[in-house]
């Protein structure tokens, strides 16, 4: 499947969402979810914790199954795909938790993704070599390449976070979903995960980044989506959507 | 060492080996015994492709190892059903032949029951695996073409195709087999395929997030090791000269098929190897001297302690030496 | 030919209550704390042997020895789990060892079973075991409706323990979310390690019925696997009232299959439902 061509002008919509909902049994964790994003966003997507961020990024990657809406990616549906799928036509994310492959060392780690999805694009085709030198380039940009032949149980909570970014990125996506990328880091951790982000939205891929830490959230994000129990509640320019009385009332009560 | 190179080298000391205990070794019973161990080191490698490299666990290696050893019975009766029912006379099949059918029909087997429960998580399908066993130990005792519960008695032919008794011919038959098993192992391990299958064992999400096709790389790995199962039982019957559901369907096969592999050491194609020597050696010279039901118990216990003590398995161990000795 | 059908219609439902109590152990360690425990054959064939023993050498009523020894398998279960959690859980998700754990430990019980008792059937003696009561044509042996009748009596001791007491609900809450449970301050460990020594004691009982009902030898175990685990599937996992009816129509497929086509098959019966059970599961690797 290849990533989506997208011509070259910014401000199309890359990813529509149509009303989507799912369940659990009889929690309903998303209801009736529409959202749209223009290609070269830096979208935020805040909401309480159990308001079903994460349950929506699962859904629209595809890792879980949304039971009602449309999803169209550059004008494609995604409806029936499974994930392996949409992550070659270039949707990519990270995992809120990093799921490092263990058992390899972190070269490996970003071979996984150069092999299995750009390798598998029509017309792309890296050699052994091409690959090899991605891999080590991948690492550098996020300040890894000292520890390239290390297995991930060696790494920090930082450094693995890199690495789960980095292992996103190589998929070379058009969409990244940046999944609470940054919990329980230091301030500078937080920087230095933010200036990777801002980096690779400059180089063109479009962000949306999960996150509770809202001083990242607002100096990073162009729009600001809230959820609150599965309900979208605000969705506009993040000075707005903060003074929205509903955001505050879901994040101060009543 | 290129992959290549390995299979050079093992087709080599394969050969080598076979050439030597030729020359050698006129003990008839080394021959039976040997055939079990080798028959070991292709069921233990096999169950690794799926189980060490792909994480998922194989309780039925039992439906896959007689699936082979019947479909040859099956062809070994075919000639003469031939004649009686439309007179024509069959060329008895050749057990070279006989072994790609068995293991065409286990691969077959393997594919259809990991395409219905490999979409689930692994733990149904080590479930869905043991109750296949019982399964098609129920089917083979219902078929009275192969002998129902009572067996089938299966004659040697009178010449093997290679000087020497037919024993000889068997054993030979099963060091090529092992040969090619394990060539397959080492090549899927150093392969693009082995690196996804590793991803999966890992962590199948995030091996599918990263584009890995995980249902279609498993259906890959349980159809080459089913094979490769069915491919050991094939030469079953001629071995045993009666074959009955109780002996091919013997839980022994299933639960070393397991503690070998767990036992050697499960990320690596030489684990299997060292386990099936190791254990399957023990277990030869343990059926002269104690019962075979304790051999069984020492086997299963074992494959307990390491699972709990030692899941990296005896090449983890000697790994994690080397590595406290190199500080 | 219609009598045949009703009886074995009946025998199914008998028989299905029996495999509630057989399952049940396994909808509370696999379907409700994701414990795959397929070793739990051999803790109902080690209830069985118990029931044989004392019923040979004292005379006891095999239900009586299943009820009595239900602590003894209840420390059995708990120190199980105490080794699983130690060995396997504690490490994180390692999910084949475990499974080749149980493996093992349903292989060495086997294997035991064999060295100590022999490949022979036993059987036991009691007073029920042989006369049927008789409704018209309608024909219920003894042997089977008193198990029947004390499964569910147990299958429904057990729901009211898990929906009504603080250890039963803590349980049900620590199969939901085992990190909510922490956050209140009761120790999923412990929990669940008592919910493990519960699904082993059933074993106790379980097999003292399945003994009843008919002649042992140590291999019958590995036909209970499949349908332990399809009936736990089918039933949804951890409602006991699925499981109930899951037992029922397995019990009477199985009794149809065998009266019309031979018992042979009914290992085959398990197996089919167990491939349904996941076929119609939710789809996708997150579910549970």
């Amino acid at each position: 499947m290849a990533p989506v061509d997208l011509g070259s002008g910014t401000g199309e919509t890359l990813l529509e969402v149509t009303g989507l909902g799912k369940r659990f049994g009889g929690f309903v964790a998303l209801d009736g979810i529409d959202l749209t994003i223009a290609r070269g966003e830096r979208l935020g997507l805040i909401g309480p914790n159990g308001s079903g961020k994460s349950t929506l990024v699962n859904c629209l990657c595809g890792t879980l199954h949304n039971e009602t809406g449309t999803v169209i990616f550059a004008g494609k549906p995604l409806n029936g795909l499974i994930a392996h799928e949409r992550t070659r036509m270039g949707l990519a994310r990270s995992f809120q938790l990093p799921k490092p492959f263990h058992s390899m060392n972190l070269i490996d780690n970003i071979r996984i993704p150069l092999l299995y999805t750009v390798n598998a694009r029509p017309g792309h085709h890296m050699t052994d070599a091409a690959i090899a030198e991605r891999c080590e380039e991948l690492l550098t940009h996020v300040n890894l390449a000292d520890k390239a032949r290390r297995r991930p149980r060696d790494l920090t909570q930082v450094e693995m976070r890199k690495l789960e970014l980095a292992r996103a990125v190589a998929t070379q996506p058009t969409l990244l979903f940046a999944d609470e990328a940054m919990a329980g880091l230091s301030h500078s951790e937080i920087e230095e995960i933010l200036a990777v982000l801002m980096r690779l939205n400059e180089e063109g891929i479009t962000i949306v980044l999960i996150e509770h830490i809202m001083s990242a959230v607002m100096s990073f994000s162009t729009r600001l989506m809230v959820l609150v129990a599965g309900h979208k509640i605000a969705d506009g320019p993040p000075q707005e959507a903060i003074r929205n009385p509903e955001v505050e009332r879901a994040y101060l009560g009543e | 060492m290129r992959n290549g190179t390995f299979w050079l080298v093992i087709g080599a000391v394969g050969l080598a080996f076979i050439v030597l205990t030729r020359l050698f070794l006129t003990n008839e019973y080394f021959y039976f015994a040997g055939y079990v161990v080798i028959e070991y080191i292709v069921l233990s490698t096999a169950w690794n492709i799926l189980g060490g490299y792909t994480g998922y666990t194989n309780f039925g290696t039992g439906a896959f190892f007689a699936s082979g050893a019947y479909s040859s019975a099956v062809l070994h009766k075919l000639p003469a059903l031939v004649h009686s029912t439309f007179g024509v006379t069959m060329m008895p099949i050749p057990l070279p032949v006989m072994i790609l059918v068995g293991g065409i029909v286990s691969g077959a087997m393997g594919l259809g029951t990991g395409y219905l429960t490999l979409r689930l998580r692994g733990v149904f399908f080590a479930i869905a695996t043991l109750a296949l066993s019982i399964v098609v130990q129920t089917l083979i005792v219902n078929w009275d073409f192969v002998g129902g519960s009572r067996g089938i008695y299966i004659i040697r032919p009178a010449l093997a195709p290679i000087s020497g008794g037919y024993i000889q011919y068997l054993f030979t038959l099963m060091t090529i087999l092992a040969v090619i098993a394990v060539g397959i192992a080492r090549s899927i391990e150093r392969s693009r395929l082995g690196l996804g299958l590793a991803s999966i064992r890992d962590d199948e999400l995030a091996a599918e997030a990263s584009g890995v096709p995980t249902l279609r790389l498993k259906l890959v790995a349980t159809t080459i090791s089913g094979a490769l199962m069915g491919m050991a039982g094939a030469p079953l019957p001629y071995y045993v000269t009666y074959l009955d559901p109780a002996s091919s369907f013997n839980l022994a096969y299933a639960v070393n098929s397991v503690a070998m592999p767990v036992i050697g050491g499960m990320t690596s194609w030489i684990g299997p190897v060292i386990g099936s020597i190791l254990l399957g050696t023990i277990q030869q010279v343990a059926t002269v001297t104690i019962s075979s039901a304790l051999n069984l118990l020492i086997v299963g216990v074992l494959l307990i302690l390491f699972v709990i003590i030692a899941p990296n398995g005896i090449v983890g161990l000697v790994r994690s030496w080397r590595r406290k000795r190199d500080f | 030919m219609f009598s045949l059908f009703v009886n074995a219609i009946v025998a199914g439902v008998l028989l299905g209550g029996f495999y509630a109590a057989v399952s049940v152990g396994v909808t509370i360690s696999f379907g409700m704390l994701d414990i795959a425990n397929i070793a739990q054959p051999a803790f109902i064939l080690l209830g069985c042997y118990a029931a044989y023993m004392t019923n040979l050498h004292f005379g006891l009523d095999p239900i009586v020895t299943g009820i009595v020894m239900t602590p003894a398998f209840f420390v059995l279960g708990m120190a199980v789990y105490r080794l699983y959690y130690y060995a396997f859980e504690r490490r994180g998700d390692q999910a084949i060892q475990g499974l080749a754990f149980f493996f093992g430990l349903l292989f060495v019980g086997e294997v035991s079973l064999v060295l100590i008792f022999g490949v022979d059937y036993r059987f036991v003696s009691a007073s029920y075991i042989g006369p049927s009561l008789h409704f018209g044509f309608i024909e219920l042996p003894l042997r089977m409706l008193l198990p029947c009748i004390f499964s569910l009596i147990m299958v429904g001791l057990l729901q009211l323990y898990l929906s009504r007491s603080f250890i039963g609900r803590a349980i049900l809450a620590v199969s939901q979310d085992g990190v909510a449970l922490q956050l209140m301050a009761a120790s999923p460990t412990k929990i669940k390690q008592i919910a493990v020594g519960i699904s082993i004691a059933t074993c106790s009982v379980a097999g003292s019925f399945l003994i009843i009902i008919q002649p042992v030898e140590p291999s019958i175990g590995r036909d209970y696997i499949g349908r332990i685990f399809a009936i736990c599937v089918l039933g949804g996992m951890t409602s006991m009232p699925g499981m109930l009816i899951a037992a029922m129509l397995i019990g009477v497929v199985e009794s149809l299959t065998a009266t019309f086509y031979g018992p042979s098959w009914s290992p085959a019966v398990a197996f089919g439902f167990l491939l349904i059970a996941l076929a119609v599961r939710p789809a996708g690797l997150m579910g549970r």
